[in-house]
This record gives C-alpha cells, sequence and structure tokens, in this order.
C-alpha cells in the first residue's frame, strides 16, 4: 500500500466504508431468503444486480407478492438504479478505460465507492477511493450475503425475529442521509402517501412504482426546490 | 415469469444503467433536471418501500409490531447510531413486541 499521502487516506476510508457496508449484506441475505427466494437466488442478486437499494427493493416486492408481482419488482428495481447511472457519468471520466475496464468499473459503480472517490482531493486519489472502496464491498457484501442466506435458510419463521422490521429500518437507513433539504422531505412524505393510500386498490408492488410519480412531478417542476442552486451550468 | 427470469432481467437492467453512464457523453443527461428527477427517484421509492414494507399485509394496510421498530429505527437514525446497529435494534424491537403481544 505504498503511495502518496492522499492515496493513503483515500485508501484508508475506502477500509472504513468499505468494512460497514459490506457487513449490511448479512441482513439482505437473511431477508431475501426470507421472502421467498433461496440461497442460490439470493447469491446471484448481489453478484450480479450489486446496488443495495434496488436488491432490498426487489425482494421486497417479491415477498409480498409472489412471483406475480415480478414486473413491479423489476421495475422499481431499476428504477432506483437510475441514480447509479448520474455516478457512472461523473465517475467515467476518472476511472473509465477500454471496455473492460469500464465494464468493472460501472459493475462497481454504487453509492459508496462514488462517495468516497468524489471526497478525494486529487485524482489518484479519486482513482483509489473507487477501486478499493468498489473491490472491498463486492467482496464483503457477496461473502455476507451468503452467510446471511444460510443463516435465513436455517432460521425458517423469520417474522419471529423480526426480520421483517429490520428491512423497513434498512429502507429507511438509505433514504436518511438524502433527507437534507425540503425538496427531498416533502418528496418522502408525498410518496409515503400515495403508497399507503394505493396499497388497498392495487397489486403488490404498484403502489411504490406511482409513488415514484411524485419524484417526477416535483423534480420537473422544482417544486420546494432551492432556488438558485440548481442554475450552474450544466 | 419465473423467480429466475425476474432476477436476470432486473439485474441486467441495473448493471445496463450503469454501463450506460460510461458509454454516453456526459452532456446528454448531466442537466439539472434529469439529475434532480433521479435523485428524487430515489427518495420516492424508498419512502414508498418503506411504508409498505412497514404497514402493508398484501393488499392491506396492517398497523403490528412492525410500526414501533421503524420508530426506534428513525430514532436511532437520528442518533447518528450506525446502519446495521439500527437494523438489528429494530428486528429486536418487532421480535419482543410480538412476544408480549401476540399476533401483533
Amino acid at each position: 500500500m505504498a503511495g502518496s499521502p492522499e492515496r493513503t487516506a483515500a485508501v484508508r476510508s475506502s477500509l472504513a466504508v468499505g468494512l460497514a457496508v459490506a457487513a449490511y449484506g448479512f441482513s439482505f441475505g437473511a431477508l431475501s431468503v426470507a421472502s421467498g427466494l433461496d440461497v442460490w437466488q439470493t447469491c446471484v442478486l448481489s453478484l450480479l444486480m450489486f446496488s443495495g437499494g434496488s436488491q432490498f427493493a426487489l425482494v421486497g416486492i417479491l415477498g409480498a407478492g409472489g412471483a406475480a408481482a415480478g414486473p413491479a419488482g423489476i421495475a422499481s428495481a431499476t428504477l432506483l438504479g437510475t441514480r447509479n447511472a448520474l455516478y457512472a457519468l461523473r465517475m467515467a471520466p476518472i476511472v473509465g478505460g477500454g471496455w473492460p475496464r469500464n465494464l468493472l468499473a460501472a459493475h462497481w459503480t454504487i453509492d459508496e465507492s462514488t462517495a468516497v472517490a468524489t471526497a478525494q482531493p486529487t485524482l489518484e486519489g479519486q482513482r483509489a477511493g473507487f477501486w478499493w472502496t468498489g473491490g472491498i464491498i463486492y467482496v464483503g457484501w457477496n461473502l455476507t450475503t451468503l452467510a446471511g442466506a444460510l443463516v435465513g435458510d436455517l432460521l425458517g419463521d423469520v417474522s419471529r425475529f423480526g426480520l421483517d422490521a429490520a428491512a423497513a429500518a434498512a429502507f429507511l437507513g438509505l433514504l436518511w442521509p438524502r433527507l437534507t433539504q425540503l425538496q427531498p422531505v416533502v418528496v418522502a412524505i408525498g410518496a409515503a402517501v400515495v403508497a399507503a393510500v394505493l396499497t388497498p386498490w392495487l397489486p403488490p408492488g404498484v403502489p411504490v412504482l406511482a409513488a415514484a410519480l411524485v419524484a417526477v412531478v416535483v423534480g420537473v417542476a422544482n417544486w420546494f426546490g432551492p432556488r438558485r442552486a440548481e442554475g450552474g451550468p450544466a | 415469469m419465473t423467480t429466475w427470469h425476474i432476477i436476470l432481467l432486473a439485474s441486467i437492467a441495473v448493471l445496463g444503467l450503469k454501463v450506460l453512464g460510461y458509454l454516453v457523453p456526459p452532456k446528454l443527461i448531466e442537466r439539472p433536471t434529469p439529475s434532480r428527477v433521479a435523485s428524487l427517484l430515489t427518495v420516492a421509492l424508498l419512502s414508498a418501500l418503506i411504508v409498505v414494507q412497514t404497514a402493508g399485509a398484501g393488499q392491506a394496510i396492517q398497523v403490528d409490531a412492525r410500526l414501533p421498530a421503524i420508530v426506534v429505527a428513525a430514532a436511532l437514525f437520528a442518533l447518528r447510531v450506525p446502519f446495521i446497529l439500527v437494523v438489528v435494534a429494530a428486528a429486536l424491537v418487532a421480535a419482543l413486541v410480538r412476544m408480549w403481544v401476540p399476533g401483533s
């Protein structure tokens, strides 16, 4: 790990963030099995999809609606993954290269690798932060997913252990850091109301998609948004 | 559609979006409105998922042990307790409530 101080600092924050996040793959593994997926299916999701929010969303909707809720589950997971495309745009000039490298970078482009990379002051630090965070979380997330799935498989009826409530808390943990301004808070409340009101009337998974419209409407109209901060060059 | 089809389709879609970001010229998407909508989408979907996961029971709304668990989780997040500890605490609260109040 010899290198410049910037690089060492980047690697250090990768380790701190990576190890903390990797640990919660365990709750994904256990919840996924509780939602009716088997251990293999759970592991394939972590290996291939590798995006916590989308994975939790998919197994949550499948758990509520079974395979019939598949289209709604796919749509929710995909919509939740759109932010990764924006992260990818930001990271491409920093870590991109030939297509094998682009493909691996794309796969590892998630909230945490982007956050650690963009927090580094130098290009070298940004690259180190991205690859170390992505790599640590990829390996750790998949190992803890497997462990969680195996334990969940042994536990059987998991509602007795409160794992259904743990899933809700996991979503809340992903949402919490985003509620820093009025606009996301308004969208969160609006979406919650829409989902609650529509749940008795629509098949499982669809109310979640309908709630996404709140974001589209508020975002396009830019209601409740900061008036000046958005006016920068595109 | 089998569960395997769902898993593979959703995984390809999520990975495809990431790859897309490395292929398209940034100017196409990185304008204020699309990037604002994308980050608000995440907020809306997570919030809706919290409601469904906390109070949904198939197509019904149901108040049970999950509600006190999410309230405790919110309080702990507000106190900046680490993610994994909050998730465990939420599970613990729900499990304890279910021990005291059968059927909740």
